[in-house]
C-alpha cells in the first residue's frame, strides 16, 4: 500500500534488507492477511455469545451454528472469487432458486429421473453465469447494473414458468420421482461425528473454500484472478485472458448458486418460486466483512468463509440468548457494521506496522 | 471471446436430450392432465363485466394461489372478464387500483392491509362510481373506506382458535414463529395463541430462505427445552419447521396456519397436530361473487357486517376428507 512514500526505517536498511524481498516474520505475514480483521472478529463474537449464552457452546448448537452459517458461506466462496476479480453479481440470490425449480420442474414435468433434472441444473445455473459475463464483457456495462437486470429477470422468470409450467408459485414436491433419495444424500443429508448429527453443506461448504483457496494463491487461474480485479488494462498488457478469466468467475458464482440450490430442493422437496430475494447481500456481506474490497485485486476465498461464520454467528446466537425478538434486526446490523470496523482497523494496523 | 466456449456450449446442449431418453422415472412427477371443469359448465347469461381483483400479495406464496384460484373460478361461472394484479408494497398497490379505474372496471375487490394506503385511490373509485368489495384483510376499516361488503377472517380469532385447541391438548408453552418481521395478521394470529396461552414465545425468521428458517428454528428448540409445540404461521413454513424438529431432536407438537397439500398429508400422518384455514378459495370467490350479485341486481352481502371465511380448524378427521380437494389446489 505504502510503498511509494518511503518510511524512515526503510532508508535506514541496507539495501539488501529491502523489505519486499527480505523474509517476513510469521506474525507480520499473518498479520498481512485480508481476512485477519475478520477472524479476529469471529473470535470476539465467538467468546462473547459463550459467555451470555451458554448453550451456545453445546456440540448440537454449532452444527446448527455451521448449518446455518454453510448455507450463506457456499455462495460467499464464489461471491468472493468474483469480487477479487473485479466484479460483483446480485442475481445469486435468485439464481439459486431458479437452479433448484430447473431440477425440480424438469424432473417433474418430463417424469424424468431427479439426476437429469440435477445435471440439466448445472447447465442453467452455468449458463446464468455465462450470459451475466458475456452482457458484462460485450456492453462494458458495471456489473451493478447487468446483474441488476439479471436478477429482476431471474424473478420473474422463476415465478413466471412456475406458475405457467406447474400452475402454482411452489414446485410440486419431487420426493417420489426416482433418484430423489440419492440426491438428497449428496445434496441434503447429515453426517453423524461423535453423536453429532452435521449437515453435509458444512463440509461441501469447508471443500469449496479450500479449493477455492488453492486455485487463488496456487494456480495461474489464482493470479489472473487478482490481476483483472487489481487493474484489468494492465493485466490485458501482460497477457492474462481478461475476457475468459470474468466469464469463468460469473461461471463459478453460478456453480455455487448450483450445489446450493439443490440443497434447498432436497431439504425442501419443493421450492416456493419468490424465495431468495435479498440474499444477494447477505453473500456480499459476508464477502467484505472477511476482507474482499468492493473495487476488486484484493481479499480471499477464506475470508468469505469467515464473513459467512460471523452472520451464522450473530444470527444464531441471539436465538441461543432468548433476547427479545423485537431488537432482533438491530442487534444483527450492530454486530455486522462491528465485524466490519474490527476488520477495517486491524487491517491499517497491520499494514501499518509492515 | 474464444470460440471453444460456445462450441463445448454446444455439444453440452446436444447431449442433453440424449440423456434425458434413458433416464425417465417410473415414480412421482406430472400426473396426467385431469379434465378441466372450469368454464366447462353453465356460464351466467348476464353481459360480460369486468372485475379487478387487486390484492398486497407478495410474488410466489401459496396462499395467494388458492384465493386465485376462487377468484378465477367465480369469474368464469359468472362471465366476468378478471384481472388479477398483486404488489405487496402499499403505494404501488393503490396505483393498481387507479388502473383498474381508469381502465373502466365494472368492480373492484382489493385486500385492505394497508388501509390508509388504500383511502385515496378508493375514494376515486367511488366518485367514478364503481363498486367496491374488500377480502383477506381490512375486517375493520372496510365500511370507512366505501366497500359494500367484505370477505376473510378475523386473524386475532384464528389466533384464539389455535390457542384453544392448544390448551385442549395440554400445550403449556408454545413457540409462534413469524416469517415477516413487523407484518400486522401475522402479529395478530401470534397474539391471540397469547390470549389463551400466556407463555407462548414469539421467534422471528427469514420467511425468504427456507435455510435460515430451518437453521434459526433449529436453534430455537435447541437453546429452550420448555418449549411444548412450535406454530407456523403458514403452510410451507410448518413444514420447514418439521424439518428443524427433527435436526434438533425435539419432540414439541407441530401446530399451523394456512393450508396446503404438503400439510394436508402431514396432519392425516399425525405429525401436525391441527392448522387453522381462513379458507382463501372462498375469499376470492365471493369477492368476485358478490361484486357480480350487486350488478346483477344491486344486491349487497352480510349487511353491512364482514363475512367471515374463517377461522376453519383442521384437524386429523377433517384433513382425510378434503385431502383431495387440497391436491386441486382449492383448499
Amino acid at each position: 500500500m505504502s510503498s511509494i512514500t518511503a518510511s524512515p526505517s526503510q532508508k535506514r536498511k541496507s539495501p539488501a534488507l529491502d523489505e519486499r524481498v527480505g523474509k517476513k516474520s510469521a506474525l507480520s505475514i499473518l498479520l498481512g492477511r485480508p481476512e485477519i480483521g475478520a477472524l479476529v472478529g469471529a473470535i470476539a463474537l465467538f467468546v462473547f455469545f459463550a459467555v451470555v449464552a451458554p448453550v451456545f457452546l453445546a456440540p448440537a448448537s454449532l452444527a446448527t451454528v455451521l448449518y446455518g452459517a454453510s448455507t450463506i458461506g457456499i455462495m460467499a466462496v464464489g461471491v468472493s472469487l468474483l469480487m477479487i476479480g473485479g466484479e460483483f453479481d446480485l442475481s445469486t440470490g435468485v439464481a439459486v432458486i431458479s437452479s433448484a425449480l430447473s431440477a425440480s420442474m424438469i424432473s417433474w414435468y418430463f417424469g424424468l429421473n431427479v439426476w437429469v433434472g440435477i445435471a440439466l441444473a448445472l447447465v442453467v445455473s452455468l449458463l446464468i453465469g455465462f450470459i451475466n459475463g458475456i452482457i458484462l464483457i460485450k456492453t462494458k456495462l458495471p456489473s451493478f447494473i447487468v446483474t441488476l437486470a439479471s436478477f429482476l429477470m431471474l424473478t420473474g422468470l422463476n415465478l413466471g414458468l412456475t406458475r405457467a409450467i406447474g400452475g402454482s408459485v411452489s414446485s410440486p414436491s419431487i420426493a417420489d420421482i426416482e433418484g430423489f433419495q440419492s440426491a438428497k444424500a449428496v445434496f441434503a443429508s447429515s453426517v453423524n461425528i461423535a453423536g453429532i448429527d452435521v449437515k453435509i453443506t458444512v463440509f461441501i461448504w469447508i471443500a469449496m473454500v479450500i479449493i477455492a483457496s488453492w486455485i487463488l494463491l496456487r494456480t495461474k487461474i489464482g493470479n489472473w484472478i487478482f490481476a483483472v480485479g487489481g487493474d484489468e488494462k494492465a493485466a490485458r498488457a501482460v497477457g492474462v485472458p481478461v475476457v475468459r478469466t470474468k466469464i469463468g468467475l460469473f461461471m463459478a458464482v453460478g456453480f455455487c448458486g448450483w450445489v446450493l440450490g439443490m440443497h434447498n430442493l432436497f431439504a425442501f422437496d419443493s421450492v416456493q418460486s419468490g424465495e431468495g430475494i435479498g440474499n444477494e447481500f447477505l453473500y456480499i456481506i459476508a464477502a467484505v466483512i472477511g476482507g474482499c474490497l468492493l473495487t476488486g485485486g484484493y481479499g480471499s476465498a477464506i475470508g468469505g468463509a469467515i464473513g459467512a461464520f460471523i452472520f451464522g454467528m450473530a444470527n444464531k446466537g441471539i436465538v441461543y440468548a432468548e433476547w427479545n425478538p423485537d431488537w432482533f434486526k438491530f442487534f444483527l446490523g450492530l454486530m455486522l457494521l462491528l465485524a466490519t470496523v474490527v476488520n477495517i482497523v486491524v487491517k491499517k494496523r497491520a499494514e501499518s506496522s509492515k | 471471446m474464444g470460440k471453444p466456449i460456445w462450441r463445448k456450449l454446444a455439444i453440452t446442449l446436444a447431449i442433453i436430450p440424449a440423456l434425458g431418453l434413458a433416464a425417465c422415472s417410473s415414480t412421482g412427477g406430472r400426473a396426467p392432465e385431469p379434465e378441466s371443469n372450469a368454464g366447462g359448465g353453465a356460464v351466467a347469461a348476464t353481459d360480460r363485466i369486468k372485475i379487478a381483483v387487486i390484492t398486497h400479495a407478495a410474488p410466489g406464496d401459496t396462499f395467494w394461489d388458492i384465493l386465485r384460484k376462487g377468484a378465477e373460478e367465480a369469474s368464469a361461472k359468472d362471465n366476468v372478464e378478471l384481472q388479477y394484479l398483486s404488489d405487496p408494497d402499499g403505494g404501488r398497490q393503490s396505483q393498481l387500483i387507479e388502473q383498474a379505474i381508469d381502465q373502466g372496471v365494472d368492480g373492484i375487490a382489493v385486500t385492505l392491509a394497508k388501509p390508509d394506503a388504500m383511502a385515496g385511490a378508493l375514494g376515486k373509485a367511488a366518485d367514478a362510481g364503481i363498486p367496491i368489495v374488500s377480502l383477506n384483510a381490512g375486517e375493520a376499516r372496510f365500511k370507512d373506506l366505501g366497500a359494500f361488503a367484505h370477505f376473510g377472517s378475523n386473524e386475532q380469532l384464528a389466533g384464539q382458535a389455535a390457542g384453544e385447541k392448544l390448551k385442549e391438548a395440554g400445550i403449556k408453552k408454545p413457540i409462534c414463529v413469524i416469517q415477516e418481521q413487523g407484518h400486522v395478521g401475522l402479529e395478530a394470529r401470534c397474539a391471540g395463541v397469547k390470549k389463551i396461552v400466556p407463555d407462548t414465545e414469539i421467534l422471528y425468521v427469514q420467511g425468504t430462505d427456507m435455510t435460515q428458517v430451518e437453521s434459526t428454528a433449529t436453534a430455537k428448540l435447541q437453546a429452550d427445552k420448555q418449549a411444548d409445540a412450535i406454530i407456523g404461521l403458514g403452510a410451507p413454513i410448518t413444514m420447514t419447521l418439521l424439518k428443524a424438529k427433527a435436526t434438533a431432536k425435539s419432540e414439541v407438537e407441530v401446530a399451523s396456519f394456512d393450508m396446503n397439500s404438503q400439510l394436508v398429508e402431514e396432519i392425516t400422518k399425525g405429525n401436525v397436530m391441527f392448522t387453522v384455514d381462513q379458507q382463501p378459495w372462498l375469499q376470492g370467490y365471493m369477492a368476485v361473487d358478490a361484486l357480480w350479485q350487486n350488478n346483477r341486481g344491486g344486491f349487497t352481502i352480510g349487511g353491512g357486517q364482514a363475512t367471515l371465511t374463517g377461522p376453519a380448524v383442521v384437524d386429523k378427521a377433517v384433513a382425510e376428507q378434503i385431502t383431495s380437494f387440497a391436491q386441486e389446489g382449492v383448499r
